[in-house]
């Protein structure tokens, strides 16, 4: 089981690195972290908050695009050039290839995000003329958004397994940008009364809470992140795409592949 | 295949032609709208909710944008001497929603704001809302007391509401000890060109930024010219009151033992000794923000604005 897990995830990974488009969106994503030095110099008394914002920034926006444009493929892709039905055909189980194709996609994206890290850290390096210890807090601004791909990836995979790619695409960036409400809805909830108050408060749980992910202005004003939220930030990404990536599963195990 | 390299000179003819001619239609473009209908329009939404809402949790990123919108619009009005900052408070009100921990925008922004025109906007009960807003959000920063109790002293000249900020200032954890001294001084001689002189000096020591430095340093040579003009037309008083006239030089107050050679300012110009004994800087244009000194009815020159001295080149 684990050899077919990891055959379905390196090979996915290896897909994934050889898309153009993902190029493409590194490239840019680097430019932009290259670019902020220069962005600072218009602005006043921001040099170092600028750039934390921006590469911070970049480094989860385009994780996201990545994650959602090639996500939406991971399924169809196989489905519309038949090799999924090799692939189903040797003794792979349909679970196997789901959970293949999520963690092949989180493999890219973390890679994709130690890239840029580095890029980031190097910028940093040039317009601070050094590192300080202070500059180790902005890695757990990374970590957060790196589970923000985790729940990313896994919605995207849940809607790609009954969805066409562009409606997938669709149904992802909107839940994104409805989970960077969340807390809106959790204050709406706490307004309302009777069945308004069940249904918002459920919806609230219902949709991603990328609020709590994000930490990107705590860091830049080297404010302290306590290891509880580290820890139930971490519980909560785990917890949330176990259940999408298993609601995927069995959405795609009911599917009639004929 | 032959066609096809044959081509490639066309085609880059073509896209050099096309891209030139697509700059050259831009910038007629831009003309015809005017430079500023650009900068005025886009980035600013009156709400600063909506804007957070729209940034999808990005506000950091967003914050910095807005704050160097509000930097580029102050920087270009100041540059061409304007009067009219409508712009400033709301953009610097929505960088401050987007991150109410950017002290930046509340320390230089409130100077932006309270500046009297064309040096800034003229708002300095808005500088202090501001202000009010930055320490509710941060009420350990003695920065923002120390700026509040500037625009009073300085903009406002509520001498009163300038001690209390100081004082809530000096009790903060962490506040410059010079916070507590200024408290003290401010309730004794509020007034004094001394006490502007040493605040002035204050915000100069503390401050990193090349443009708030270069404007604290012309404020404190205002004053410094401001306090001399006085001190000299003081010799003047006294030459007449044991002549009978005026001075006709000021080799006339040095013959009397009132004045050492001729007085120059800081900018190593001699002082206009004026024949109805009064004293004048020879270029107040290079002394911005003197009260004294200046010739009867002079109003600061307008500097060119760089495509006005462009054409001109």
């Amino acid at each position: 089981m684990i050899s077919r897990l990891s055959a379905i995830t390196f090979n996915t990974f290896r897909e994934a690195v050889r898309d153009r488009v993902l190029y493409n969106l590194i490239i840019f994503a680097l430019l932009l972290v290259a670019t902020a030095p220069l962005f600072s110099q218009i602005s006043l008394g921001i040099e170092k908050l600028i750039l934390v914002n921006a590469g911070l920034s970049a480094i989860s926006i385009f994780g996201i695009i990545i994650a959602i444009f090639i996500g939406i493929g991971l399924v169809s892709k196989e489905i519309e050039k038949k090799t999924l039905y090799t692939i189903l055909s040797r003794p792979v189980r349909r679970w196997e290839f789901i959970a293949g194709k999520y963690f092949g996609l989180l493999m890219t994206l973390v890679v994709n995000a130690f890239f840029m890290t580095a890029g980031f850290y190097l910028a940093l390096l040039i317009v601070s003329r050094g590192l300080a210890m202070d500059d180790a807090r902005l890695l757990i601004a990374i970590y957060f958004i790196i589970l923000e791909f985790f729940i990313v990836t896994a919605v995207t995979l849940l809607f790609s397994s009954f969805s066409t790619p562009i409606f997938a695409a669709i149904f992802a960036f909107a839940l994104f940008a409805i989970g960077t409400f969340s807390e809106d809805l959790h204050n709406f909830a706490s307004l309302a009364h009777g069945v308004t108050k069940w249904l918002a408060t459920g919806a609230a749980y219902l949709v991603p809470n990328f609020a709590t992910l994000n930490v990107i202005s705590q860091v830049a004003h080297s404010e302290s992140i306590s290891a509880k939220l580290v820890l139930f930030n971490t519980v909560y990404a785990l917890l949330y795409s176990l259940t999408a990536v298993v609601i995927a599963i069995v959405i795609f195990g009911r599917r009639n592949l004929k | 295949m032959k066609t096809s390299r044959k081509l490639v000179p066309l085609a880059v003819l073509l896209l050099v032609a096309a891209f030139s001619g697509s700059v050259i239609a831009l910038r007629g473009a831009e003309a015809a709208r005017g430079s500023r209908a650009t900068i005025e329009d886009v980035l600013y939404l009156p709400s600063p909710q909506a804007v957070k809402r729209l940034s999808l949790g990005y506000s950091g990123l967003l914050a910095d944008i807005y704050w160097t919108r509000a930097v580029q619009y102050f920087g270009q009005k100041h540059l061409a001497d304007e009067m009219n900052y409508n712009l400033l408070y709301p953009l610097l009100d929505i960088t401050t929603d987007l991150d109410p921990h950017l002290l930046i925008s509340y320390e230089f922004g409130s100077i932006f704001l309270s500046q009297p025109p064309p040096a800034g906007a003229g708002q300095p009960d808005k500088a202090v809302a501001l202000l009010e807003k930055g320490i509710r959000a941060n009420p350990d920063e003695w920065k923002l007391y120390f700026s509040l109790g500037f625009v009073n002293y300085m903009d406002r000249k509520d001498y009163k509401a300038a001690f209390l900020a100081f004082q809530r200032g000096s009790q903060t954890s962490h506040a410059h000890p010079w916070l507590k001294v200024m408290a003290a001084t401010m309730a004794q001689r509020a007034n004094e060109t001394a006490m502007a002189f040493e605040i002035w000096k204050f915000l100069d020591d503390t401050t990193q930024d090349k443009l708030i430095k270069e404007n604290a340093e012309q404020h404190m040579t205002a004053i410094v010219v401001d306090r001399t003009i006085m001190e000299l037309e003081r010799r003047i008083t006294i030459y007449t009151q044991r002549t009978g006239h005026p001075p006709a030089s000021w080799f006339d107050l040095g013959r009397e033992s009132l004045l050492s050679g001729v007085p120059l300012d800081p900018t190593e110009k001699p002082y206009k000794l004026m024949p109805g004994g009064t004293v004048e800087v020879a270029d107040p244009n290079s002394l911005p923000f003197i009260t004294k000194g200046l010739p009867p009815g002079w109003r600061k020159s307008t500097k060119p604005r760089p495509s006005e001295s462009n054409e001109q080149n």
